[in-house]
């Protein structure tokens, strides 16, 4: 009895050892680094100067002053935001990696949905009519032939009429 | 085979059922689905010759950012407050640009036609040493102020995609025109005219 309790407690000590030094170095991590919270913001930008390439990944010049741009602003206390406004002002949406969704950057977001509805519609309007249409013409034979049949009737007809 | 070959036409007028109209559909079928198809790869292909750098700059019509640039051939600085009243074309170049050597003769042609009306022609070296910029300079020749731009500053400020770059400042400080490439000497007069008859208006 005893013996389980001791390990019960030991569990409960790690458990709460190890979440205390998680949320540690979360919240260290998230304070201080301003190294990190740098980097985010230059993944984010497109490096003006370079094909598809964000000004966190380019060696070009242009990004690495960018990078600098983006350390001087956030150590005067600038939000990621207002630096991401301040690059949208000069480069405009083009400099963001992700455009935000609104207005005509949607359109890439709605034409799948739109198509598949579409689709889905069209098909069904196909299926529909075939289904009334083919029904009430032919009473005796309700299925067409296929075309592998209508290939044999067709050759079959062709032999008849050969010999005469 | 021109006796066999009615065959099949009988077969069809026999057996009553509509056929043509089938092979008809299937025409039509092909045509709905590649229609979309066809349409959405043109728009996709219209794209395909853009250069993803030329765009419109933001900054057009709004106050173009300041700045204080040490000179590149001559002492002291250059300050966009000094300047403000005046026709301002920055033209971000560098010794090491291609089409900035293009766009020379049209900068330096320009440059002499309208400085006495107060035009100034100012060169921001982008991505570029002082002693390259100044290489350029004296090979190529002109006499417009030249400034450098430490940590490519200014050249953010204005939103510069690469070189070159030229935009004109009209005399209420906003930013009135942009080109991305070589610039035209036919595009600086028509703009500079512009930018000078809108601060006559005023």
């Amino acid at each position: 009895m005893s013996a389980r309790t001791r390990s019960i407690a030991l569990i409960v000590g790690a458990v709460v050892v190890v979440g205390l030094a998680a949320l540690f170095a979360s919240a260290g991590s998230g304070r201080a680094s301003l190294a990190d919270r740098s980097h985010e913001i230059a993944a984010g930008l497109r490096c003006p100067v370079c094909q598809n390439l964000s000004v966190a990944d380019s060696p070009s010049g242009l990004a690495g002053e960018m990078r600098s741009e983006i350390a001087t602003r956030l150590r005067a206390g600038e939000s990621p935001e207002e630096i991401r406004a301040f690059f949208v002002d000069r480069y405009g949406e083009w400099i963001l990696l992700e455009p935000p969704k609104r207005g005509l950057n949607l359109v890439p977001w709605a034409v799948p949905i739109v198509a598949l509805i579409a689709g889905v519609a069209v098909w069904v309007m196909v299926v529909r009519r075939r289904g009334t249409g083919g029904e009430p013409e032919a009473p005796g034979s309700s299925e067409r032939p296929t075309a592998a049949e209508r290939e044999r009737i067709d050759r079959d007809l062709a032999d008849l009429q050969e010999p005469g | 085979m021109s006796t066999d070959a009615p065959s099949k036409e009988d077969v069809r007028e026999t057996d009553g059922a509509p056929e043509p109209p089938r092979r008809g559909n299937r025409g039509r079928t092909i045509a709905i689905v590649l229609a979309p198809v066809v349409l959405f790869a043109l728009l996709l292909a219209s794209g395909l010759g853009n250069d993803p750098h030329a765009l419109p700059s933001e900054l057009i019509g709004k106050p173009a950012p300041e700045f204080s640039l040490p000179r590149l051939d001559a002492g002291g600085t250059i300050d966009s407050a000094d300047l403000s009243g005046q026709v301002v074309v920055v033209n971000f170049w560098a010794s090491w640009c291609v089409p900035c050597r293009d766009e020379h003769p049209a900068l330096d042609e320009a440059w002499r036609r309208y400085r006495e009306r107060g035009v100034v022609v100012l060169g921001v070296s982008f991505e570029d040493t002082p002693e390259g910029a100044m290489d350029f300079r004296n090979e190529l020749g002109g006499d417009w102020p030249l400034a450098d731009d430490p940590g490519s500053e200014t050249a953010i400020a204005y939103g510069v995609f690469g070189v070159p770059e030229t935009f004109v400042i009209a005399p209420d400080g906003t930013v009135s025109a942009k080109t991305t490439g070589a610039v035209t000497y036919d595009w600086l007069t028509d703009e500079i005219e512009r930018a000078l008859r809108k601060g006559d208006v005023e």
